[in-house]
């Protein structure tokens, strides 16, 4: 199981960081239980080491074990040994450690919003961090925290330390905790899944920083992360992980061309490609039928209101004036990045937000109908979230979950309910004997079935998936995909699909429309969109997509000037009206 | 735990007979829940019982039960729990008072409670113009002195046992209000419930279905608490003469008619005092383990 014949290659790298037969245990109802067992690996001063796995795999914990910020109570070091430089940090006090942490090791996390504190300026919580560390006075901190903002790249340095975090994006934010990790000039940066919150090309920019600040301050870096496609992007060795168990560890380039263990085949193999999908057959689309769905002008606003007065004085233009349509057995996806609408427009559908313009359902507008006929054609379109841990309720048990909307439509008696219900858990891959089950003792994906069986509960002809794979592993998301384009094979049902990932949306779709600042940019079929991306925004959003291929490493990504313009505007200026112009047949494209 | 294995499906009312017996039989095996059910039976019977368990009534004032020099008895000897400064028989005025705290205790606590949630979910739940009002209400009441506010109510109704539950449950639901619609107003928020709205669910479904069982910690945690609040603020009353009336004994106007004579008959205050710390404390018991049983959550976690 354990492949370990990969020195380091290059003798004049010493070992800042040093590994040894660490076992991590967590306490648990049946005594401890090890959570990561016999892992051992070295870091190489200036090294990126990738540590991948999928989640439970224990990486979590190892970054945390290093850092010695284990969870306590509960979890501990059993056995094995971590060594910084000579140091051996797992008998250091704690002391010992908090002066290690941020001098010498330092981190970064996966939520940029949390890891910042909401109240105190970025400035303050520079300089503290720069001044918990170096006897230095306020002003040299200052100065210093202004060289680490800019280190990172982010402009008009000075007047961001007087900033909050909550008036920075989400990339800014990652960087300034960069910064702050970096202002110390550690030994070895330990980033944790430090870009699976953002967006692509915002991920693509703080990959490539650590790549640039690495080059310049020999820091080593281990990376955290369960995306192939970064890892290929920016790691020189990776270590595998499963289950608390080193599967396989090498450099980069070899464990990706040839894997030797059969899970990194299959993790790899799971990883969805941009590319795969072009040979795939669109699934049967009949062209002659009109479309089941038909969205006209569809606009959705949120007023802001400010001042002594509470009036109206912003306004939110979340979605201005989108159409497409959809037909039966279709799939569309709808992608963009955070903040352009895509997930307004999809409330918009579920009927979960007012909007103005016209959802026309199989021939009858959803909007103006009276109370009792849209309860009916709302059976018509379900939704499925992003989140399974958190679009379900806790306190009931998965077969009431899913009877629930048969119950509330009253399309079945009780007798019909459960027999439905067990034919649904079938035919999600569950069995029935699980109903009587709550949904926390569920994994993610199983989670996610049973949103789709839910969804699948009152037949609909359309079902919204709201990012709904996004937070599953790649090797349960490419199952889920699977069972999505099964069952749309076997009932005919239309998918409004909305994602971020450019890849899973190659996977999935017929056709694409791409959206930003509530506007569609670009909308065409599959092969259009990716063969032949006419706009320049999409064409970014596809270039930004790390390749899980560390032979065909981007060397620089373009970098975007500034941030994305927001869709806040002052009442009475709505924002311009974009006009497609068809390039090819069904190819619209703004500004053609 | 092996009851749930079978599909249960979408019966709602076998389903709910089935949890019910899950419930108690999962809080019969907790230790200190039985502790506390044991207690609060013991006080139950004990106030039903209670004429045949004592001799005396509790407002008869017993030649034999003070000192030659009319000091009253302690503990002991033929008055079990000892004699009061009048001379009545303190085990017969704890049993009898046992009767208004429980009464007190229970049902001006379940009023407060009712009321509270109700405010606190509609608020949380319809926010807008409708929730403001509400919330406002609750403020407004919340700084009001809630003695005075009871002291005037107690005023203008004839004060009786029933009169002073409602008073305390109109000044007591405000605490629960608040805790409530914060709660309420998070709940609304997730993600589940928008998924509950996208299936074609109604409000009242959400509320009942969904938001009301993630309340029932915090309900059934302020409404152990408010016991024992509750039987003090009786016990407060009582001191200021607005509350029950002498010579119907509580355990609360028990200590304060014989608080200041302390230092000489400690027991006259400490008894009913442990009497009320013992019940509130075998309530908090049930609470805490009655709100673990309840949440799907915790199963399995004994």
């Amino acid at each position: 199981m354990l492949t370990r014949d990969e020195p380091a290659r290059d003798p004049a790298r010493e070992p800042v960081l040093t590994i040894e037969g660490l076992t991590i245990v967590v306490g648990g109802e049946a005594g401890p239980r090890p959570v990561v067992s016999d892992l051992s690996f070295t870091l190489g001063r200036g090294e990126t080491l990738c540590i991948a796995g999928e989640s439970g795999s224990g990486k979590s914990m190892t970054a945390l074990a290093i850092m010695g910020l284990l969870p306590k109570p509960g979890a501990g070091i059993a056995a094995g040994s971590i060594r910084l430089g000579e140091t051996e940090l797992t008998t250091l006090g704690e002391g010992g450690l908090r002066r290690v942490r941020g001098d010498r090791i330092a981190m970064i996390f996966q939520e940029p919003m949390t890891s910042l504190n909401p109240v105190l300026t970025i400035g303050r919580q520079l300089t503290e961090a720069i001044r918990a560390h170096q006897p230095v006075g306020l002003a040299e901190a200052r100065r210093q925290a202004v060289a680490a903002l800019e280190a990172v790249r982010i402009s008009e340095a000075e007047r961001r330390l007087g900033q909050y975090p909550h008036e920075l994006s989400g990339g800014m934010r990652q960087r300034v905790m960069i910064a702050m990790a970096l202002a110390l000039k550690p030994d070895v940066l330990i980033a944790d899944e430090p870009t699976t919150a953002l967006d692509v090309t915002v991920q693509a920019q703080i990959l490539q920083l650590l790549r640039d600040l690495q080059a310049e301050l020999g820091t080593a870096i281990i990376l955290i992360t369960h995306d192939m496609g970064v890892v290929a992007e920016v790691a020189d060795r990776v270590v595998i992980l499963r289950h608390g168990r080193q599967v396989e560890e090498g450099a980069v380039g070899p464990i990706f061309a040839v894997p030797r263990e059969g899970y990194t085949r299959e993790l790899l193999a799971a990883v969805p490609r941009i590319g795969e999908g072009a040979g795939r057959v669109a699934s049967r689309m009949a062209a002659a039928t009109r479309p089941l769905v038909e969205v006209n002008d569809l606009t959705v606003g949120f007023d802001l209101k400010g001042g002594l007065l509470g009036r109206v004085q912003r306004r939110v233009h979340a979605v201005e004036g989108i159409s497409f349509d959809l037909r039966a057995g279709e799939t569309l996806s709808l992608v963009g990045e955070s903040g352009c609408g895509k997930s307004t427009t999809a409330k918009a559908l579920a009927g979960l937000v007012p909007y103005a313009g016209d959802i026309v359902l199989d021939g009858r507008n959803v909007g103006g109908l009276p109370r009792a006929q849209t309860k009916a054609v709302r059976r018509d379109i379900q939704m499925i979230f992003q989140d399974p841990f958190a679009s379900l309720d806790p306190r009931m048990t998965v077969g009431e979950l899913v009877a629930e909307p048969m119950a509330i439509h009253r399309t079945a008696t009780a007798v019909e309910r459960r027999e439905r219900v067990a034919a649904l858990f079938e035919r999600v891959g569950l069995s029935p004997g699980e109903a009587g089950r709550y949904p926390h003792e569920f994994s993610g994906g199983q989670r996610q079935r049973i949103c789709i069986a839910r969804a699948l509960a009152l037949r609909p002809k359309l079902i919204v998936a709201d990012e709904s794979v996004s937070a599953l592993d790649v090797s349960v998301q490419a199952r889920v995909l699977e069972l999505l384009r099964e069952l749309q094979a076997e009932f005919g049902i239309a998918y409004l699909f909305i994602s971020h990932d450019m890849a899973v949306v190659e996977n999935i779709s017929d056709r694409v429309a791409v959206m930003y600042l509530g506007q569609i940019v670009e909308t065409g079929t599959r092969d259009q969109i990716f063969a032949d991306p006419r706009h320049p925004y999409t064409r970014r959003l596809i270039e930004a997509v790390p390749v899980p291929d560390p032979a065909r490493r981007r060397d620089a990504f373009p970098r975007q000037a500034g941030e994305i313009p927001s869709p806040v505007r002052p009442i009475g200026q709505p924002p311009e009206r974009l006009t497609l112009g068809e390039v090819q047949p069904g190819h619209w494209v703004a500004g053609h | 735990m092996t009851d749930r294995t079978v599909p249960e499906a979408a019966t709602a009312a076998p389903v709910a007979v089935h949890r019910e017996r899950g419930v108690l039989a999962r809080l019969l095996r907790r230790p200190l829940a039985l502790l506390g059910l044991a207690i609060i039976l013991l006080t139950v019977l004990g106030a039903v019982f209670a004429p045949h368990l004592v001799a005396h009534s509790p407002d008869e004032q017993l030649f034999e039960g003070l000192t030659i020099e009319g000091a009253p008895l302690p503990p002991g000897g033929q008055f079990l729990l000892g004699t009061d400064l009048l001379g009545r028989d303190l085990l017969a005025r704890i049993l009898y008072g046992a009767r208004t705290s429980l009464i007190i205790g229970i049902l001006a606590n379940g009023v407060s409670l009712t009321i509270g949630t109700l405010v606190g979910v509609l608020a949380g739940f319809f926010r807008g113009f409708f929730g403001n009002v509400l919330m406002r209400f609750t403020d407004l009441m919340m700084a009001f002195p809630a003695l005075l506010l009871a002291i005037c109510l107690a005023a203008v109704f004839q004060p009786s046992l029933w009169i002073v539950a409602l008073v305390i449950a109109l000044v007591n639901w405000v605490q629960v209000a608040r805790v409530i619609y914060t709660e309420t107003s998070s709940l609304t928020a997730r993600e589940f419930i928008e998924a509950e709205r996208s299936i074609g669910a109604g409000s009242g479904r959400i509320l009942f279905r969904h938001i009301l069982p993630h309340l029932y910690s915090s309900i059934i945690v302020y409404g152990t608490l408010g016991i024992s609040t509750t039987v003090l603020l009786e016990a407060t009353l009582s001191y200021l003469g607005v509350g029950v009336q002498p010579p119907t004994p509580s355990w609360g106007n028990i200590i304060f008619e014989n608080q200041t004579y302390f230092q000489a008959a400690p027991w006259l205050v400490f008894l009913p005092g442990a009497a009320i710390l013992a019940l509130a404390l075998a309530f908090n018991l049930v609470g805490d383990a009655l709100r673990d049983v309840l949440d799907p959550t915790q199963r399995g976690r004994l």
